[in-house]
């Protein structure tokens, strides 16, 4: 035994832990808050690690595997499982060979995300355990049950993180000296447990009520759920990281913490309930344990007292204890007032943002800055539709660019652009998707384009990564997660390929080319493809001759400002780009919009 | 601590992490970036104990706010326990919406005024002018370490801060951060709290 202490992200010990568990595939597709579970899996080299196109691809790459007797993980975002739900609920009809663990990170109070949602009701659907980790110890120690429980009981096993797990960081003692168990890798032919004709799959299912049946054993017995003996006067039943939050809020009571969250343990249950005067349920999101507890007969509160939006913290649950009248306010904790109405500092495209530029022109056209108010709503329709999709590019909803109509998820923007135009809207309509979602989902989006005769325009914004989680590599930038170089998978080919005979291929930076190309995109009335090509500048970090305000030559048009750059400020009345900020030459967008050509170099002036 | 992303704010908070870890302290570290790579606010929470629960500090709840900008403190002043210890970077980075004139960036008076009301330990330190005159304005993070240390306590001896600074660190900006850091402890020495 060789043990050491570390400070580790929920996301980093569960990759350490399902790499001790033996895990020798793992999957994803990059989503916050659960990408760093692969880039930490991925760095060791005798495993094998991808980025999958999309989380369903994920999701069958690792059912798979799991059906060769590798134990694998898979791991997505909560809107993730949405994509994946199909090849999941497959999964968890044919059950596994090598133990398939499906990580999902959910994200309470909508950090990063395009909605909330709780995705402990996947378990119940699917039919399949769930286990909960409340800190990264947990995750580390939970991943490795999880396992064993998914070949022992013949299912995918769903592992749920939230935001504050996933990302928090804690102390885990890790046992350095940890083999990773062997495993053959065989696949057993077997066509009535991995072929879901209706005839099997109908076998299938008495097979998962049964296995739910058996695992309630498993979870009254499991050391995962545990009680925390205190005075007999409350009693909190927790799970995740509301246990914590639960801690602090109480301290004069006794806790039964689940880390089992599916399916529950029902003798547990009535003998903690039985113990105590009164029972509280403390969780984040849905009443999802408190309504399976009152389904036993179990007499307990919880979410009419508890925020159900968002994220809970110690002090929100104390307070909604009091107005529960299960504690008394002591004044221990008060709510204390914030300075009101400061300015906003929402996040922006970063300076030497490739997006700016085609943002910029699409801000000027269709009469769009005319008509959209400072809240984006305008009663009359503008000469342009732009819809959006999933990214950093998203961010150019905000002011002062307010390019973007809508948002939904992956790929959306294609087939909702479709839409509107075969409604019959009176302008163009323009698809923004990026590089990385267009792989993901936006393809089938262009074939439907195709076959249906769409006139739409499709803007591809190119910039090498997927930019917003932390660029991730994608099939188009030819780089494995594992870093291995392999076959980049060309945009401009796939389209041409599909059909779309309207193909451009613009430099981001050139302003002028981008709006030519825009242009002449949408004066034609057929569907057409622009993809608008230009490294992320986080990612490049080059940079070159940052830009300087000619105070001669400036005359405050604030044309410049309206790219939304972060490096272009106004101070004093007076325009002043931070040259520390500025990435210069490897830009020079402003430069390229200022009528007065006012911005030049800081060194070639 | 609170800022602007770009900062160094994550990475200062991963260094007083690891103090504590080394000096066998239960650590809770949890980072709210949002999707703001850069220019966006961050704000992380450190949480050292010998024992610590939840990761997230609750409204009234932070005996300390290290704030790297004037406008990103004002944000949390509901966060600071009555009696906890405020030190603000006395630098504002203004965002757009000051920019295009749409909104304006409160006063020093009502920033100061509002944490006062709070606390009587509300110090204000030129970070950014001090570490423009080192050289490199992104040596601010260490400075503002430096500067806490006089305050922070558990007492964290030079040693362990130069170990825990240089492995998070590349060696060639070794001796300009630690000199940051040893600036902003002679600038805290004079202070009188």
């Amino acid at each position: 035994m060789n043990k050491v202490r570390k400070l580790l992200s929920g996301n980093e010990a569960i990759a350490l832990g399902a790499y001790h568990a033996g895990a020798q595939v793992a999957t994803a597709y990059p989503g916050t808050p659960s990408t760093e579970i692969l880039e930490a899996i991925a760095e060791h080299k005798d495993i094998y690690a991808e980025w999958s196109t999309n989380e369903k691809v994920a999701m069958e790459v690792g059912l798979g595997a799991s059906y060769a007797g590798v134990r694998t993980l898979v791991s997505m975002k909560h809107v993730g499982l949405n994509v994946a739900a199909d090849p999941f609920m497959a999964a968890a009809t044919t059950g596994v060979h090598g133990g398939l663990v499906v990580i999902s990170a959910d994200d309470p109070g909508i950090h990063s995300s395009q909605g909330e949602q709780d995705n402990r009701h996947f378990a119940k659907l699917a039919r399949v355990p769930m286990l909960e980790p409340a800190d990264s110890q947990e995750a580390y120690d939970f991943i490795q049950i999880a396992y064993e429980l998914s070949e022992k009981y013949d299912t995918p096993v769903l592992f749920r993180i939230t935001t504050r797990v996933a990302h928090s960081k804690s102390v885990v003692e890790i046992d350095e000296s940890h083999s990773r168990p062997a495993r053959s890798k065989r696949f057993q032919h077997d066509v009535e447990k991995y072929v879901m004709l209706p005839s099997n799959a109908r076998t299938r299912v008495p097979n998962m009520h049964k296995r739910i049946t058996e695992l309630v054993e498993f979870a009254e017995n499991t050391n995962m759920n545990r009680i925390i003996q205190g005075p007999d006067r409350l009693g909190i039943i927790t799970g995740g990281v509301g246990y914590q939050y639960a801690r602090e809020a109480f301290t004069d009571a006794s806790f039964l913490k689940l880390g089992m969250i599916y399916p529950l343990p029902p003798k547990l249950l009535r003998s903690f309930t039985g113990k105590v005067k009164k029972s509280f349920v403390v969780e984040e999101l849905d009443p999802f344990l408190e309504e399976g507890i009152k389904i036993l007969g179990i007499n307990v509160e919880g979410k009419q007292h508890i925020p159900r939006a968002g994220e809970l913290n110690s002090l929100s649950v104390y307070n909604a204890a009091v107005k529960a009248g299960i504690e008394e306010e002591t004044g221990r904790i008060v709510d204390a007032h914030a300075v009101k109405d400061l300015p906003g500092r929402p996040p922006l495209l970063c300076p030497g943002c490739p997006h700016s530029g085609a943002f910029f022109v699409l801000s000027t056209m269709g009469q769009r800055a005319k008509l959209l108010d400072a809240a984006g709503k305008s009663a009359t329709e503008s000469n342009l539709i732009i819809t959006g999709d999933i990214g950093c590019y998203t961010l150019a909803a905000y002011p002062p660019l307010r390019a973007m109509d809508t948002t939904a998820c992956m790929g959306a923007s294609i087939g909702q652009a479709i839409g509107l135009e075969k409604a019959g809207v009176s302008g163009k309509v323009i698809a923004v998707i990026g590089d990385s979602t267009f792989m993901h989902s936006g393809i089938t989006g262009v074939v439907d384009a195709v076959y249906n005769n769409a006139k739409i325009t499709v803007l591809v914004l190119d910039n090498g990564t997927t930019a917003m989680t932390g660029h991730q590599d994608h099939p188009g930038t030819g780089v494995t997660a594992q870093g291995i170089v392999t076959k980049a998978v060309d945009i401009e080919k796939i389209v041409r390929g599909i059909g779309v005979n309207d193909v451009q291929v613009v430099n981001a930076f050139d302003v002028k080319a981008v709006r030519q190309a825009i242009k002449s995109a949408l004066d034609h009335d057929e569907l057409s493809v622009v993809i608008v090509r230009g490294d992320c500048a986080v990612k490049n970090k080059k940079r070159s001759n940052p830009r300087q305000v000619d105070t001669d030559k400036c005359n405050n048009c604030d044309v410049c400002l309206m790219i939304g750059c972060p490096a272009i400020q106004k101070k004093d009345g007076k325009l002043h780009i931070d040259i520390n900020a500025c990435m210069g030459d490897e830009c020079g967008i402003c430069s390229q919009i200022c009528p007065k050509r006012a911005i030049v170099p800081v060194s070639g002036k | 601590m609170v800022g602007v992303g770009g900062q160094g704010i994550i990475l200062a908070s991963d260094i007083l992490g690891d103090t504590a870890l080394a000096m066998g302290l239960d650590v809770k570290k949890t980072d709210t970036l949002g999707m703001a790579q850069r220019g966006g606010s961050v704000t992380s929470h450190l949480r050292i104990a010998p024992v610590v629960y939840a990761p997230l500090i609750s409204p009234h709840g932070a005996d300390i706010l290290l704030a790297f900008e004037k406008l990103e403190a004002a944000r949390w002043v509901n966060y600071v326990r009555p009696g906890g210890l405020v030190i603000i970077n006395n630098h504002a980075i203004p965002p757009l919406s000051i920019s295009l004139g749409t909104q304006k960036y409160p006063a020093d008076k009502l920033i100061i005024e509002s944490f006062r009301q709070r606390t009587a330990k509300t110090l204000v330190v030129e970070g950014s002018k001090e570490t423009e005159r080192l050289g490199d304005v992104r040596a601010l993070n260490i400075f503002m370490l430096g500067y806490l240390s006089r305050f922070f306590p558990i007492k964290i001896s030079d040693d362990l801060w130069k170990k825990c600074i240089s492995e998070r660190l590349p060696a060639r900006i070794h001796d300009l951060n630690l000199r940051a850091f040893a600036r902003g402890k002679e600038v805290a020495a004079s202070v009188a709290i």
